[in-house]
């Protein structure tokens, strides 16, 4: 059963074929990892499910038509979106920039999940956003996406720009979520990739030019002649 | 030492209904990236919602009655730019240059609306007895009026900042006025604060209309044009989107004005361009401004 159906989608931006005709499914409860060379179209994919970009085609949530709905309904039916730059609030506190994702009555529960994944953010929840270090801040934008009860989470490039330490943190965490959540993943790291990944999808051009199980990832010559990087065993 | 009180008193008191004006077209362009020349118009709507309640309370008006014609007419105000924006502007988010004509065109119709209405004349705002009076402030005599233009500034700076920093929809306006596609990624609709922020915005005009029209001798939509004029260099000078930023820079515009205008004048509106021009060069951002990336 997929949680997520995306068909024949196109964006233009400015002008700018950027997705041509994109098709892929996201199956519910495993972590979908989408591959590609950078500008290939990956960002714009989770950008146009939260309804930043306009297309054509079909984007459904669980058999609903979501293309085309305003973003907050989108992320009110069950899309958590954690952007490629975290995209936190820098000048409120970290307390407000979760506060202000929460929009369930009782969330007790998800503030205890969150701070149990993230303990810092408890510690520092008076602390203005902006001060934090990369790390942290991309704790916020995760936890922000876990304080509602969601259908499908987006993450776009979490450990990009961040030192090897906080990856395997990251890492760490994304792989707990994953382990009760429908993930939909663009990460560049390929030992990550390869530890998380149920299923992947590869893009290239704006086009989707595989999508299977994640063994291909050991493949060496696959994964070069896909992705551009050495990785994968002979 | 009287004079520079009661120069420095009175420009604090000018500050304070730029920044009326300033404090809505601040936090409108902020969160929506809007720049509303339409912002004047409910300047003289307040006004002249709040002159006509005024004449019609009776023969002479106490204070009690120039408080609930400030308040009416900046509901009056307020609603005003409540329908603006559902009805033109919501159509026209991310569209500058068209925003920036239609605003204009609502300005121009408005002013020739109550040109037509109760003429471009001067009209007498009718005000309490006690305007008239002075308070002594340290030796000065300061004319009375002056302390209610100060007084409403404050409390709609104090109002303002509460709003923002202890209620969601203030949450809301903040994270908005940062990134308010993110805002909405979190499920969040915006254009609720849009709305909250167009009507604060103009309540805000309206009230300060009514403070204006006092201040001038008179209520006519002409006076709208010159205090918007101030307004967006507020707005400039404190920085897009920072309240605060706005009522430290209309208080200074407002004593540099009071001050230069008393040694040479007509040197006042001078003085304030270069002030302008030195903030652009020095620090484009304003006062308190984010620089943007």
């Amino acid at each position: 059963m997929n949680a997520l159906s995306v068909k024949d989608l196109h964006v233009k931006i400015n002008e700018s074929h950027i997705l041509h005709g994109v098709s892929f499914e996201v199956p519910v409860n495993k972590v979908t990892v989408l591959l590609g060379r950078n500008g290939v179209g990956k960002s714009t994919t989770l950008r146009s499910i939260m309804g930043f970009y306009e297309g054509t085609g079909s984007i459904s949530l669980n058999g609903k038509e979501i293309l085309g709905m305003q973003t907050y309904k989108i992320a009110q039916s069950g899309v958590a979106f954690v952007p490629e730059d975290r995209e936190i609030f820098a000048s409120l506190t970290v307390r407000e920039n979760l506060s202000l994702a929460s929009r369930e009555k009782n969330s007790d529960a998800a503030y205890k999940l969150v701070y149990s994944l993230f303990p810092e953010l408890d510690t520092r929840a008076s602390q203005i956003a902006g001060s934090l270090s990369g790390g942290q801040q991309q704790m916020v934008a995760i936890a922000r996406a876990l304080l509602n009860k969601n259908e499908i989470l987006l993450v776009d490039e979490p450990t990009k720009g961040l030192a090897p330490k906080l990856v395997s943190e990251v890492a760490e965490v994304l792989m707990r979520v994953a382990e009760h959540s429908t993930m939909l993943l663009v990460e560049q790291n390929l030992s990550l990739v390869k530890k998380i990944a149920q299923h992947v999808i590869v893009m290239d051009q704006g086009r989707v030019v595989y999508q299977g199980g994640p063994e291909k990832l050991n493949d060496a010559s696959w994964v070069h002649q896909m992705l551009g990087v050495s990785g994968g065993h002979k | 030492m009287e004079t520079f009180i009661l120069i420095g008193i009175t420009g604090i008191g000018l500050g304070a209904l730029y920044f009326l004006v300033a404090s809505g077209l601040s936090l409108i362009y902020g969160l929506m990236g809007v720049l509303n020349f339409a912002h004047g118009s409910f300047l003289s709507v307040g006004a002249f919602v709040g002159y006509w309640l005024a004449r019609n309370l009776g023969p002479e008006t106490s204070m009690s009655e120039f408080i609930l014609a400030m308040i009416i007419g900046g509901l009056a105000a307020g609603a005003f730019a409540l329908l603006v924006e559902q009805l033109l502007i919501t159509r026209l988010y991310d569209r500058h240059i068209d925003q920036a004509l239609v605003t204009v065109g609502v300005s121009l119709v408005v002013g020739a609306l109550l040109g037509g209405w109760f003429t471009n004349d001067l009209q007498i705002f009718p005000t309490p007895l006690w305007f008239y009076t002075a308070v002594n402030v340290g030796g000065a005599m300061i004319p009375a009026d002056r302390v209610v233009y100060i007084a409403t500034a404050v409390l709609l700076l104090i109002a303002n900042w509460a709003l923002l920093k202890f209620t969601r929809i203030g949450l809301i306006i903040r994270a908005g006025v940062e990134n308010r596609h993110m805002v909405n990624a979190l499920g969040v609709n915006v254009r609720l604060a849009f709305s909250t922020v167009f009507f604060l915005g103009g309540f805000a005009a309206g009230v300060g209309g009514v403070l204006v029209s006092v201040y001038s001798n008179g209520v006519s939509p002409l006076i709208a044009g010159t205090y918007l004029i101030y307004g967006f260099i507020v707005v400039v000078i404190g920085g897009m989107g920072s309240v605060p930023g706005s009522f430290i820079a209309a208080m200074l515009i407002g004593v540099i004005r009071q001050f230069a205008n008393y040694y040479v004048t007509g040197l006042g509106d001078f003085v304030v361009v270069i002030l302008l021009a030195g903030v652009l060069l020095i620090r484009p951002q304003g006062l308190l401004g984010k620089a943007r990336a």
